[in-house]
């Protein structure tokens, strides 16, 4: 039998201007999560419903930045800070080279944008990417709703399209994702002396410009590429969507990796896989931590950093094996952060220092990798 | 925590009255750091003449010292109470400044006394122009390149350095005369030729008009821990203060690149300069080429950061007082959401505007243009989801008479012009320019106001078109209008109905506002935070309905009139509302109170003290009852309203304190009851008013009811006088009448402040006005117990006081004005409410009046046995103006107020507490050579006394021909003649106040009005402006002569003793 969905009292809210040409009809769409609750608001961006994992993510700036991150990918993103599009979009260079959010929630939206650098409004930059969007939605009211559940499947649906019943939701996480975003065949970028296998899950840019700023060279890998055979001086392990254990290809070759001494460096859904190739466990967090300003303390240390992250699984601190130790901690909620062998040069953190978008305090950790690189 | 040792004992330097620039947000942060270190178990001894703040109540410091902030008096409360560490960070730039200077001194260091947090070598870096310069570009951040210059060739090699366009700005400017953009070498040529007549020095900079204004607010650990706690942008581009601008949190224009870009060198910043606590650093933004350049760093609490502070929710001076203390920023709790701690940075969820509130009318001759010196007296902070919504909340909370963005009556005649030179009121030209067609490109190339602020203001307008022309106001629109902040007025206003009739319209549609959190994490985590504001952008409520609560009202913005004393009322009422029982809801929008504060009520509402705000949250809440009767006026006048509407007021009926509000109802009332008042007329036509005053003669008071520019009051000694005031009060008629009364002269004023229970007198407290009738009760120095009155005239005004208690049936407090003259009583003024002495008195007295006005307005009965009079010590109140920041003001006092701020002093007798209290307001005692300008020969023979005594004490005498002979002449008295300015022959006053030959100032006026073009006028605004200290009242002049003498002559010692210190008789 269909599942009923409750209509709230919701009613669309917000900007009646939003749209470039004011004559333009407005059309109206509906959030619909897979336990019937719906808002109500108004549809900007691609005017085409869809469906997806529903998230929050609590950044104020930086929306280009975030929506082409490749760890977003079918993912619909509602934003908390009400006001998005204020500076248009610009040329980027962002994340990927493509919008990933699978679909956005906003409270407002600015069509009428401001910043030397901008070509597009979001709106026509969403449109031409083919990314439904809403406005007009009470966000605070959603994410608390997300917050308290968890993150549920839902779907966006414009104007009078039918909506999907609930159990028809595709959840994101059985596919592999990764898969999705991942390049197909490997790319060499820059000419430095040591190099690095860089394996790209969904590898946000800004991580590429990063390591190449440090001088080396950057063999970027698909995500079940086998390097074992290879010579290189370092290996790096990328962010990406979804469920780790769904790489178990890539957890392999890792494994093997990890029985040499060669540095090896992970960031986010990396770091999850580095903690599984060295034998941890990882679990799916209620409703995960998207945001810019999460407090990460180093342990045994009097330092505490603010970081970005983007993730929903996480390395369970209990299973660390023993050759391993906790390095990051979440100030906030003390869900593990990094972890690092306690003899070789394996670490790994869950934040990303590459930020992008985010506060730049832990850039230096590209640092302590590529000099752990030129040692060997 | 490590790696420091814990202090025993902390000295806190407060900052003393408030002025333009420096106001009660320090009250905020020093009370902050008193509990964040008593919750330590560390003993706090804190020096501030501040009477009127939370900070200086007897539960917060452990000792509390009512005394100048000066390095002397700072140097002897140190020797007194050997304290092992200084909190310099929470009194604003005075208590730096002291501290700075009792290191300098060698005091710190022979006392062994260390200054907790920044270190003032971190400190002194920031303050110091060069210093600070060397030190960015040492880690390559930009500064604003600025070059002082004594000489032409100087000026044009800097120019190459700078290149044009460039910055002039005179080192010493009056009247913000020589500042200004220069585009090639022959103009600055010129302009320096013309500059350095008058200046020695004028700096020269680099020209940032246009670009971006953002600041940051850094908290950083001694272990390098640092974050930014919250950015904000100004709407007003560089060239405007960030204390006169708009502003807003977080920043709206900015992407990930520059944010980010910001955000890294502040930290880059504060790490180099060592600051552990709080930190703000201000940047100038190229819009068009992302180029930065830092422009100011303050390594202390500032205005901005308690904006920041109440804008994220973010404790920032607890925060900083932990840090100081050693502490490691995730050690501290995050007090907002009690599961988080400190070492985070807050994700906001709304936008947060500020807006300033001036006061330029009330002072007569002052400009209104406004620039890069801060003018503003106060400023509101209002919460929406939307930059619109915001923005008209912030319009309404600033309690100016706008309804809103839009909407408005302001009669501007030439906008563009006040759009194009700002002033107080470009804001609400901006939208007249727009109906006339203006375009936001148009208005951006003007204003330099990025085009994403001035698109919000276009969608207001369009939404105030779609109202006006609309057919129907159906569900949609109507939705839409509350969802960009209109309220129900402006609503009624563009569609000629009233407001009642839109919030029933509304109602029936279900239109309501929802009440939201603020919790710093956007709803990430769950929050126990009680900070709470309405919007109309949102579908869902946060909290629910509180049970036994009660509403406190509070203040509203600081303003000229309204201050920190209101603030004060209002967080005792709360408190005492609580030691009751009740759920307290405190009601503000002022960022700079403590009642704002996270840890004061049950629940906090950061919204409008308008009507249909109150009745929103009155309706969401369902309150036992309202309290009006603390934050001052504009509460008061909700009474009524509200009352009506049938919310529960508590205290004194609404319809009696109607009584008193109405000036012919109260009238009525004296003239029943038998008690006498200053003859009045309300008038509505200009030969009644003629009539009247030559009836009851001259002099007379005029109260306008409509003013087009200029101070409102004027009193008028004759016909003349008289009519040309009429013609400033821009339109006498039936709509706008004028009340003149009867000005009584050479009268004293006393006030009575008291509490009373169901129409009888519980407690009161007299206080006396050191200057004769005329001058603002707010304006005037005041003392208690009385000097001057006789027990009978004590007598009689008890007994008035008593007849008016009753007539009124009072319950709770009130404050009754009298003027006496030859033993005649007369009633000036009544407030049904707490008034701006009720902290004065408190503490005077030792009785908290307001803890007992909000027990008896509850139903306790608080009657009982009160000693208020006999005192073993004095208490005087002394004002603290900001003359030296409003160009062009006269510094005279007058029928209208215009001081920012007050201090009160205790001493063993009357001379010494005088004396101490116009030193904490920043009065400096002469050295050597006085100047003299009386008027009136009536005025010269009261202070000829004291001129001798002057002489006596070996101070070397000038003054004005006619003071001159009449001294000379009269008394004897050796004293020099200058030259008046308009007398054209030297040495005229002027060339020795620049040279510096007068270190001190007496000039009465001739008459209690302000005559700009007069010659008085310039030397006093000369003796303002070289900040030479000056008294302008003749009662003033002999006391402070007399005590002079006493301090001087009889050695009488101005004593260091703590509050507690002070006895009452029998103790």
């Amino acid at each position: 039998m269909a599942e009923k969905y409750i209509r709230t009292r919701s009613v669309p809210i917000g900007g009646i201007f939003c749209k470039m040409n004011p004559m333009e009809q407005r059309i109206s769409a509906k959030i619909i999560l897979a336990d019937g609750t719906t808002f109500t608001g108004w549809s900007f961006g691609a005017p085409q419903s869809t469906d997806g994992e529903v998230v929050f993510a609590t950044g104020m700036t930086g929306y280009p930045e975030a929506f082409t991150d490749p760890s977003f990918r079918g993912q619909i993103l509602v934003m908390t800070y009400p006001l998005v599009g204020n500076y248009g979009v610009s040329d980027g260079p962002f994340e990927s080279d493509r919008v990933q959010i699978q679909g956005l929630i906003v409270q407002e939206y600015s069509a009428e944008y401001s910043h030397q650098e901008a070509v597009y409004s979001l709106s026509q930059w969403l449109t031409r990417e083919g990314v439904p969007a809403v406005y007009g939605v009470d966000t605070r009211a959603l994410t608390k709703k997300l917050r308290e559940h968890g993150v549920m499947l839902g779907q966006i649906v414009i104007g009078s399209d039918t909506p999907k019943e609930a159990h028809a939701l595709e959840d994101p996480n059985i596919r592999n994702l990764v898969d999705e975003v991942s390049i197909v065949e490997p790319v060499l970028i820059g000419s430095g002396r040591k190099k690095i296998i860089a394996v790209d899950c969904g590898m946000k840019e800004n991580i590429i410009r990063c390591l190449q700023k440090r001088g080396v060279t950057i063999k970027r890998v698909p995500w079940n590429y086998n390097y074992l055979h290879e010579e290189w001086d370092g290996l790096f392990l990328s962010n990406g969507p979804g469920d780790p254990m769904m790489l178990q290809e890539t957890i392999g070759y890792l494994r093997e990796a990890m029985k040499g001494k060669k540095p090896i460096f992970g960031i986010c859904l990396g770091s999850q896989l580095m903690g599984l190739a060295a034998g941890a466990q990882t679990y799916k967090l209620k409703y995960g931590h998207r945001s810019q300003n999460q407090p990460c303390r180093e342990v045994g240390t009097q330092r505490c950093y603010l970081t970005t992250q983007n993730h929903g699984f996480a390395v369970d601190e209990k299973t660390i094996p023993k050759d391993w130790k906790l390095w990051f901690v979440n100030a906030n909620d003390g869900t593990t952060e990094g972890i690092r062998h306690t003899k070789k040069p394996f670490f790994s953190v869950q934040f990303h220092p590459e930020s992008t978008p985010g506060p730049e305090d832990t850039e230096f950790l590209f640092d302590y990798f590529i000099d752990k690189v030129n040692r060997i | 925590m490590n790696k420091m040792k814990k202090p025993k004992k902390v000295l806190i330097l407060g900052s003393g009255g408030l002025r333009i620039g420096q106001a009660g947000e320090f009250d905020y942060s020093g009370s902050q750091a008193i509990k964040a270190l008593k919750e330590e178990g560390i003993y706090t001894v804190l020096v501030n003449p501040n009477i009127a703040t939370v900070q200086t109540n007897s539960d917060m410091a452990d000792r509390v010292y009512f005394l100048p902030l000066t390095k002397e008096f700072v140097e002897q409360v140190i020797v007194k109470e050997k304290p092992d560490a200084l909190f310099l960070s929470f009194g604003g730039q005075t208590a730096l400044n002291v501290g700075l200077e009792l290191e300098d001194a060698g005091v710190l260091k022979k006392h062994g006394v260390r200054v907790l947090g920044t270190s003032t070598d971190t400190i002194r870096t920031t303050e110091d122009r060069q210093l600070f310069a060397e030190a960015l570009k040492s880690i390559d951040v930009d500064v604003a390149e600025s070059y002082a210059v004594k000489t032409l060739d100087a000026g044009l090699r800097a120019a190459k350095k700078i290149g044009f366009p460039l910055m002039i700005r005179s080192a010493y400017s009056l009247g913000g005369k020589g500042s200004g953009k220069i585009s090639s070498e022959e103009e600055l040529a010129q302009r320096l030729n013309e500059a350095f007549t008058s200046v020695p020095q004028v700096l020269l900079e680099e020209y940032l008009g246009g670009w971006k204004e953002i600041e940051y607010e850094v908290v950083r650990d001694q272990f390098d821990n640092c974050v930014t706690v919250c950015n904000m942008e100004n709407f007003d581009p560089m060239g405007i203060h960030t204390g006169e601008s708009i502003v807003v949190a977080p920043s709206q224009t900015l992407n990930n690149h520059e944010y980010h870009l910001l955000r890294s060198i502040a930290q880059k910043t504060v790490r180099h300069l060592g600051v552990i606590g709080e930190c703000n650093i201000q940047y100038a933004l190229n819009p068009k080429t992302s180029e930065y350049r830092v422009i100011e760093i303050n390594a202390r609490l500032s205005r901005s950061s308690a904006l920041a502070s109440k804008a994220t929710g973010y404790p920032l001076a607890w925060v900083a007082a932990k840090l100081a203390l050693g502490y490691a920023l995730f050690e501290v709790q995050n007090m907002v959401t009690q599961t988080t701690q400190a070492c985070f940075e807050p994700a906001l969820d709304y936008v947060a505007v500020k807006m300033p509130r001036w006061d330029l009318t009330k002072f007569k001759a002052a400009n209104r243009r406004i620039g890069s010196e801060m003018k503003s007296v106060g400023e509101v902070m209002a919460i929406g989801r939307t930059f619109r919504e915001a923005i008209q909340k912030a319009v309404r909370m600033l309690h100016i008479g706008a309804e809103g963005v839009v909407c408005n009556d302001f009669d501007i005649a030439d906008p563009l012009d006040e759009i194009v030179h700002p002033t107080d009121r470009r804001l609400f030209a901006i939208p007249v320019v727009m109906h006339a067609g203006v375009t936001v490109k148009e208005l951006h190339n003007m204003t330099g106001i990025d085009p994403w602020f001035l698109h919000q203001l276009k969608e207001i307008v369009d939404v105030q078109n779609m109202m006006k022309y609309a057919k129907r106001l159906d569900t949609e629109l109507m939705r839409t209008a509350k969802a960009y902040g209109f309220s129900d007025r402006q609503i009624a206003k563009l569609r000629k109905t009233d407001e009642a009739k839109i919030r029933a319209a509304r109602k029936k549609f279900g239109i309501l506002p929802v009440v939201k959190q603020i919790d710093t994490l956007a709803g990430e985590f769950p929050a126990r935070t009680n900070y709470l504001y309405m919007t109309y952008n949102g579908s869902e409520h946060d909290v629910e309905r509180d049970d036994h609560s009660l509403l406190v009202l509070g203040s509203g913005p600081y303003r000229i009139g309204s201050s920190v004393e209101f603030d004060w009322c209002c967080v005792q009422a709360v408190q005492s509302a609580h030691a009751k029982g009740y759920r307290t809801i405190m009601l503000n929008c002022n960022p700079e109170t403590v009642s704002t504060d996270f840890d004061i009520c049950d629940r906090l509402y950061f919204e409008e003290l308008t009507l249909e705000r109150v009745l929103d949250i009155e309706e969401f809440e369902h309150p036992e009852g309202v309290v009006v009767s603390m934050g001052g006026q504009i509460p008061n006048n909700l009474a009524l309203p509200l009352h009506e509407l049938g919310v529960p007021i508590v205290g004194t009926s609404p319809k009696d304190i109607d009584r008193a509000e109405d000036r012919r109802k109260f009238s009525k009332l004296l003239d029943r009851i038998g008690v006498e008042q200053p003859k009045w007329r309300e008038l509505t036509t200009v030969t009644a008013a003629r009539k009247f005053a030559s009836t009851v003669g001259y002099p007379v008071l005029i109260r306008p009811s409509y003013v087009l520019s200029g101070a409102a009051m004027n009193i008028a000694y004759s016909p003349e006088a008289l009519d040309q005031y009429l013609q400033q009060a821009a339109d006498v008629s039936q709509k706008h009448p004028v009340v003149i009364s009867k000005f009584i002269e050479n009268a004293r004023e006393i006030e009575v402040d008291g509490v009373a229970q169901n129409g009888e007198l519980v407690i009161y407290a007299f206080t006396e006005h050191v200057e004769n009738a005329g001058v603002h009760s707010g304006d005037a120095t005041s003392v208690m117990p009385p000097q001057k009155s006789y027990l009978e005239t004590i007598r009689r005004i008890k007994k008035i006081t008593r007849a008016v208690v009753a007539e009124l049936h009072i319950t709770g407090p009130f404050n009754i004005q009298f003027l006496a003259k030859k033993n005649q009583l007369r009633v000036i003024e009544l407030n049904l409410r707490a008034s701006r002495s009720f902290p004065f008195v408190s503490k005077a007295a030792k009785y908290n009046f307001i803890d007992l006005a909000t027990r008896t307005m509850l139903g306790d009965d608080i009657r009982g046995e009160y000693n208020t009079v006999d005192l073993d010590y004095v208490v005087v109140k002394a004002p603290q103006f900001s003359y030296s920041r409003i160009k062009g003001a006269d510094p005279v006092l007058y029928v209208e107020m215009s001081s920012t701020g007050e201090v009160a002093c205790f001493g063993e007798q009357y001379h010494e507490a005088f004396l101490k209290s116009l030193l904490a307001a920043e009065l400096v005692l002469p050295k050597k050579n006085i100047f003299l300008s009386i008027g009136r020969d009536e005025n010269k023979a009261k202070l000829a006394r004291s001129v001798e005594k002057l002489h006596k004490m070996g101070y070397r005498l000038y003054g004005t021909e006619n003071t001159v002979k009449f001294l000379r002449k009269e008394y004897g008295v050796p004293i020099t003649q200058l030259h008046k300015i308009s007398e054209k022959k030297s040495p005229t006053i002027l060339d020795y106040i620049e040279k510096r030959k007068i270190d001190f100032m007496i000039i009465i006026p001739r008459t209690l009005n302000r005559q700009t073009v007069s010659d008085g006028y310039h030397i006093r605004r000369a003796a303002i402006d070289h900040n030479i200290p000056l008294i302008s009242n003749v009662q003033l002049a002999q006391t402070f002569v007399d005590a002079l003498y006493t301090l001087q002559v009889y050695k009488q010692p101005l004593q260091i003793k703590a509050w507690d210190e002070y006895k009452k008789n029998g103790e």
